[in-house]
């Protein structure tokens, strides 16, 4: 008896509730963003990996400039600067009223703060080489501050608007890994290890206030659960979606759009140059003509990605086209082993996670094969892969995406975990930090990317495609990823 | 049924069905090392995700390799890891229980099957996936940590079994004539219980390919370019609506190899077992 009489309040209740869940999606303002890996820690200034900028660029931190979603560089918390004749001195007027999370006013100190620490002796900025060539940053007043550099660079703005550029507080810098304090429109509300990260509207922030109230960044490493997520509505977008052989099926479904566009990642076979058999530039050659470039973009990637021949986006208007010179050619391979004397060779291939490594390590190892290299293939873990090859250099082939924008600097590192020492390269990259004319500066990095290509430093394979899924309601997503970002400030849901 | 079963070839039909799952397989596997339809390491990536056809019999897979020499290469892969896991297993395992049985009562007896305990409190597949994660992925530490897990197992069927056979009346004959524990548990425990440990063995055998194939489809079984079931099913997750052969084949072989290893161990202990015979 009981229960008749309760049952049908059970039922409003229960109706009520589905009808009030309706209400809600009609006016949604929050959103759930899928991310293949977590962050180690959220202070872009102290860490290397990508998830971190994907999480807190522009979104919770911001710099003097930023990058927008066509690549360009923008003013951000700088209102204007001005260079000086000689290009050594650049001054930033700063936008007023800004303040950091924890209500503290953001000004030129904090500037100050900031890029003295990331071009400290002992700093940990992950790219401290945008900042060498800063000889001093003086605080004029409050709102403006005065770089001087010891060389005029005419990439200095650009630098800038990189994740490892942003603005932080001297108060809140020591808990910024697991806290991060910056003075963009989101702040970082929780973050449950191993599963997401939530960021909640800053109410005080300064700029053009944002459409979402709430985001969450959920961590999904398997390409099979990012599938059952998407599709079953958990995650409402995924920018950096690992499985694009499903693309079709979203492509297919109103419910869904695909976006389909460019990264900064050079997907490359990064090569050991002073491992045993790789330090023979005629090992590298032939290794590079063993490589069928559209197969492996065809099968790892199933179709997604552009044939890259040196360690440059295509989309740059200063790329080279140097494919040819590594083309597939078995027959040519084989010749330069024979000439190498190295026809029984058997390399290392370290594959981390993502499916364009797991997938393109197993079609390179058979392509190898074909010339006569026998590959022993380990498939490692992010942290086992970063502890054995990136920082052990314990490795002969890997295969890795480099997505930083303008990274080919790193050539000039021999210390980088590839080892690729030359003089002349290393002569070219100081030249191009001197350089401002942009067309002395477009013949330096095409000559850059011409030695790098005919010293075959690396298997050279594909432009990475950004292949993202998001709901077809949700507008403002980045389509290209110009920088590591996953920038939420234009981000609404339509009706 | 059972009597015409019974007169016709005096076997069991769970037997018959089992011994002909496993020796499809068992054949696949030794075919393969001398011929395959195709060449399992040749991609061919214009050919992917062929349906079945005359040249490809049961499709091609995500990169265009022919999936029956896949299924094939496969079969051998976890066969080998199996056979070699249950030997290592019986290996340790049976020489370990005849100690116990010998001494049983004693701190040996304890000390064994103690060890045992320990090893059993231990769910295996995390223990398999430890060591693998510390070793480093490959086929040789799967078949070692499905192997050590086999260990108490057998020693512990042993054991059980020996201390029965030890009551009789004709190993107090042995004794008395002379021999000693070790030359008893040899001459005269082991071809006792020898039914018991063929038959667990063949359920051992199934575990062992389940427990490879778990390995592999995490990604710590066999490395690539080696064929493996686990692998395979894995790889193809994801294409499982567009090209449901890939997902759906390995997950076949498994269960029907699995399936025909208990169905022959279970005919099996009913042909051996004189209690289980009778009673028919």
């Amino acid at each position: 008896m009981t229960l008749h009489r309760t049952a049908p309040a059970w039922l409003a209740l229960a109706a009520a509730t589905i009808m009030g869940a309706q209400t809600a999606l009609a006016a949604q303002t929050s959103i759930t963003v899928g991310m293949q890996l977590e962050p180690p820690n959220l202070d872009p200034t102290g860490g290397a990996a990508a998830a971190i900028d994907e999480v807190v660029y522009a979104n919770v931190f911001e710099g003097l400039t930023r990058y927008r979603a066509d690549g360009s560089v923008a003013p951000a918390l700088a209102k204007s600067w001005t260079i000086s004749d000689d290009g050594l001195v650049y001054s930033f007027t700063l936008h007023s009223g800004v303040k950091f999370h924890d209500g503290s006013a953001m000004d030129a100190e904090d500037v100050k703060f900031s890029l003295d620490r990331a071009r400290a002796e002992d700093s940990t900025n992950a790219q401290k080489r945008l900042f060498t060539g800063i000889a001093s940053v003086d605080v004029v007043d409050p709102m403006t501050v005065k770089i001087t550099l010891s060389n005029p660079d005419g990439g200095f703005i650009t630098n800038l608007a990189w994740g490892d550029a942003v603005i932080v507080a001297p108060e809140s810098i020591d808990a910024a890994k697991t806290a991060p304090v910056g003075t963009g429109p989101f702040t970082v509300s929780r973050w449950v290890q191993g599963d997401r990260v939530e960021l909640a509207r800053n109410p005080d922030y300064w700029g053009d206030a944002v459409a979402l109230e709430k985001a969450t960044f959920k961590f999904i490493s398997d390409p099979t659960a990012a599938f059952a997520a998407m599709m079953a509505g958990d995650i409402d977008a995924f920018p950096g979606y690992p499985a694009p052989e499903t693309l079709p099926q979203f492509d297919a479904d109103p419910r869904f759009r695909v976006m389909v566009g460019s990264t900064e990642g050079e997907t490359i076979l990064s090569t050991n140059n002073k491992a045993e058999h790789l330090s023979d530039i005629r090992i590298r050659q032939a290794i590079a003509h063993a490589i069928d470039r559209q197969a492996i973009i065809d099968g790892a990637m199933f179709g997604f990605g552009t044939p890259i021949g040196t360690h440059f986006a295509p989309h740059n208007p200063d790329y080279v086209d140097l494919t040819g010179g590594s083309m597939h050619d078995p027959d040519r391979a084989r010749a330069l082993l024979k000439e190498a004397g190295a026809e029984n060779i058997t390399l290392s291939l370290k594959l981390p996670p993502p499916s364009y490594a797991r997938r393109g390590g197993e079609i390179i190892a058979a392509q190898l094969r074909e010339v006569g290299i026998g590959t022993e293939i380990e498939n490692l873990e992010w942290a086992q892969w970063l502890e054995q090859v990136f920082r052990g250099k314990d490795f002969d082939l890997t295969i890795v995406s480099h997505t930083e924008p303008m990274d080919i600097g790193i050539y000039a590192n021999p210390d980088y975990y590839f080892q690729y020492d030359s003089a002349d390269f290393q002569g070219l990259i100081n030249d191009l930090k001197l350089a401002s004319d942009p067309a002395e500066r477009k013949s330096l990095l095409q000559a850059a990317q011409r030695r790098i290509a005919d010293d075959y430093v690396n298997g050279y394979l594909f432009q990475l495609a950004r292949t993202g899924v998001a709901n077809a309601k949700i507008n403002g997503l980045w389509e290209n990823a110009p920088t590591q970002a996953n920038d939420l400030t234009g981000v609404s849901w339509s009706d | 049924m059972r009597q015409v079963t019974s007169a016709f070839v005096k076997m069991p039909t769970s037997l018959i069905v089992g011994i002909m799952l496993t020796s499809l397989f068992l054949v696949a596997a030794l075919v393969s090392f001398l011929w395959t339809p195709h060449a399992v390491e040749s991609l061919n990536i214009a050919a992917r995700l062929q349906p079945p056809s005359g040249d490809h019999l049961l499709g091609t897979d995500h990169f265009g390799r022919d999936m029956l020499s896949m299924l094939m290469v496969g079969a051998r892969t976890s066969i080998a890891v199996a056979i070699v896991a249950v030997g290592i297993g019986m290996g340790l395992g049976v020489p370990l229980g005849l100690l116990a049985a010998a001494h049983r009562g004693g701190w040996l007896d304890d000390l064994v099957m103690r060890g045992n305990d320990l090893v059993f409190a231990f769910p295996s597949l995390v223990i398999a996936i430890l060591i693998t994660a510390v070793f480093g992925p490959s086929a040789f530490n799967a078949i070692l940590a499905i192997g050590i897990f086999n260990m108490p197992v057998f020693a512990r069927v042993t054991r059980g079994s020996a201390l029965a056979v030890w009551t009789q009346d004709f190993i107090l004959a042995a004794r008395v004539s002379g021999k000693g524990a070790a030359r008893i548990s040899v001459e005269h425990i082991l071809p006792n219980i020898a039914n018991v440990l063929i038959v667990q063995g063949t359920i051992q055998f199934s575990l062992g390919i389940l427990a490879e194939a778990g390995l592999s489809y995490v990604g710590l079984g066999a490395q690539p370019p080696l064929p493996s079931w686990g692998r395979m099913l894995a790889d193809s997750q994801t294409m499982i609506s567009f090209a449901p052969h890939l997902a759906v084949l390995p997950g076949l072989a498994i269960i029907a190899t699995v399936l025909g290893l208990n169905l022959t161990g279970d005919g099996l202990r009913d042909l051996l077992d004189p209690r289980l015979r009778r009673q028919r």
